[in-house]
């Protein structure tokens, strides 16, 4: 190419304010493409609460419900289980769960309103798989140590039975607590913090 | 046909493109039995795609009917079991054979100056084949699909700050759930593939410009023939190794044909009984494994007590691979020229490989996590010690001319 008569500083300038432009151009288009992958309107309105009948759980069983598409799962919990909760504190990794997901009114040893009554998100905070109740004390196939509790088995994550996780295990968090209140002493509505309705 | 051939080449590159890249594209005379991966994946890489094309005249991609269509696959679908188990049995069988290309790569140091970008392009081939091979798995919608889903997507949100939110835009919902289903059909279908035969194109085109290594690892170009300017020790890849590669080939559709009508699961290996279950979100498998291919990997995200540490632990196996061009300091390229030390290492990482695959698929017992570690720490010292080991060995000298 001929240099006589270029204006070299005006055809740098040129090519850097359209190569400028182009980018935005293509970052500007990039956006609703990107942004389509993120949850639906559809998959965001499913999450309306969920209501629970508890009366007829055995002690030392639990239900699930669906909520979110996530397992929720509600555990009626024996003294027995309730008197080893606070014996765990110096195994775990965060007994206060200072660090974890919680209403407040749920920040206790017991992880819950009611004692007996535990309702977590039974999705483990490691990997999200779903860890298994083990209530048995010093159950064979984890130990003798093993004071009950929920063993993932993915990984091995372990959590006592206020799913709170214990130290040396992948999982970093306790398990959640999702929002929920008592409607009536047997009922139970998952997804909102207030009895209202 | 010649003014046929005439009228083509003045308006396309053909008659010269055969001729650079088969009848005089040259390569060494001492390939060996490990040079016939390379032209299986490409024949594994069709047999994917083609079976792949009619498995999705009948899939669909829909949580609610993903399962059964399968099914419907299985026993309603003329020949469908033959189609969906050579595509089940090729995702084994690629791995297989990339694993052995890549082990190949590596013993006779094919990832040398100058062939670097052939290894990094290979690389990448590997990783868009992991993505490939997960995302596939998804479809069947079966518990282990789920639930693999599940755990290698949360791997995503271990990363600070942007993880959840990260984890969430790949799922498209709080969950694996219909629309992970939907967009891994895409990805699974359309977009890796494309991707793949990109990177499986700058790969060859790479390995074209600098030519092959070989078991020897010396350059043949370095001996040309006077007159010819032809190496003297090449031979025109075709006819020469297109009818070797036959053998191979042939060898390979045996071994691949056993496997679709005499064992199409492999023992639980290639198809795992837990996915003849439907997904259930509510319910995890007492026992996840994912496929064989991606135990070793699995096995050392395990042995690591923290989760960030662990991903990126896990991470870093894979992408460790990208840097072995310049971690190894050797002058030798082939294994043939290489001292006692390299070899030992070489042979601890293929045992510490092998038995992480192994452990990959054990339950998690402390055990087991301590002979994950014990391995993990062989697997990375191949790696992260080779710029010392590979300077210090002993190699021995050379020869200018390959052997037999």
């Amino acid at each position: 190419m001929s240099k006589n008569g270029v204006d070299q500083g005006k055809r740098r300038f040129l090519l850097a304010a359209s190569s400028i432009a182009g980018g935005v151009a293509v970052v500007a288009t990039a956006t609703p493409f990107v942004l389509s992958m993120l949850p639906s309107a559809k998959a965001l309105a499913a999450g309306a609460p969920v209501e629970v009948d508890i009366s007829k759980i055995e002690p030392g069983s639990y239900v699930t419900v669906a909520w979110r598409g996530k397992p929720v799962w509600v555990t009626y919990r024996t003294q027995a289980m309730l008197d080893q909760l606070p014996k765990n504190d110096p195994n775990l990794r965060d007994p206060d769960s200072n660090e974890s997901e919680q209403p407040s009114s749920c920040k206790n040893v017991y992880r819950s309103i009611k004692p007996q009554y535990l309702v977590h998100v039974n999705i483990c905070t490691h990997l999200g798989c779903a860890p298994l109740l083990r209530k048995q004390v010093g159950d064979p196939t984890l130990g003798a140590s093993w004071p009950g509790g929920f063993f993932c088995p993915c990984h091995g994550s372990r959590y006592d039975m206020s799913v709170r996780v214990f130290k040396d295990v992948p999982a970093p968090l306790n398990m959640v607590i999702p929002p929920y209140a008592y409607k009536t002493d047997t009922r139970v509505i998952i997804g909102q913090d207030k009895a209202s309705s | 046909m010649k003014r046929l051939m005439k009228w083509i080449d003045a308006r396309f590159p053909l008659t010269s493109t055969w001729k650079a890249h088969l009848t005089e594209y040259y390569a060494p005379k001492n390939f060996n039995f490990w040079y016939f991966f390379g032209s299986l994946a490409l024949l594994v890489l069709v047999i994917q795609i083609v079976s792949g094309i009619f498995l999705t005249m009948s899939y669909k991609p829909d949580s609610a009917l993903a399962f059964n269509s399968v099914e419907y696959i299985m026993r309603d679908v003329n020949w469908g079991w033959l189609i969906r188990y050579i595509h089940s049995t090729g995702a084994s069988m690629f791995f297989v054979v990339v694993y052995l290309h890549m082990f190949r790569g590596i013993m006779y140091g094919s990832y040398q100056k100058p062939r670097e970008l052939i290894w990094i392009f290979g690389m990448l081939i590997f990783l868009a084949l992991m993505a490939e091979a997960f995302m596939g798995y998804l479809l069947p919608w079966g518990q282990m699909s789920y639930w693999g889903a599940q755990v290698i997507i949360s791997l995503f949100g271990a990363i600070p700050v942007i993880g959840k939110g990260l984890s969430t835009w790949i799922r498209g919902d709080f969950v694996v759930s219909d629309a992970t289903l939907n967009r891994f059909f895409a990805f699974h279908v359309i977009a890796l593939p494309l991707i793949l035969l990109g990177l499986v194109v700058a790969h060859v085109v790479a390995l074209h410009e600098v030519g092959s290594n070989n078991p020897d690892g010396i350059e043949i170009k370095e001996h040309l023939d006077p007159e010819t300017g032809i190496p003297l020790d090449g031979i025109p890849f075709h006819p020469y190794y297109t009818i070797k590669d036959l053998v191979g080939v042939v060898v390979f559709l045996m071994i691949f044909s056993a496997i679709v009508f005499f064992a199409p699961s492999f023992g639980g290996h290639f198809l795992e009984s837990n996915n003849f279950l439907p997904a259930n979100p509510m319910k995890t498998p007492p026992h996840i494994e994912p496929v064989w291919y991606f135990t070793p990997y699995y096995a050392l995200l395990r042995a690591v007590p923290n989760k960030l540490l662990g991903v990126i632990l896990m991470g870093l196996s894979v992408v460790i691979y990208f840097f072995v061009p310049w971690l190894d300091r050797g002058r030798v390229k082939s294994i043939r020229y290489r001292g006692k030390i390299y070899k030992t290492a070489l042979a601890l990482y293929v045992i510490s490989f092998l038995a992480l695959g192994y452990l990959g698929t054990c339950p998690p017992t402390p055990i087991y996590t301590m002979i994950s570690r014990f391995f993990g720490v062989f697997y990375f010292g191949f790696f992260l010690l080779m710029p010392w080991y590979t300077r210090i060995d002993k190699t021995k000298p050379v020869p200018e001319r390959v052997t037999k």
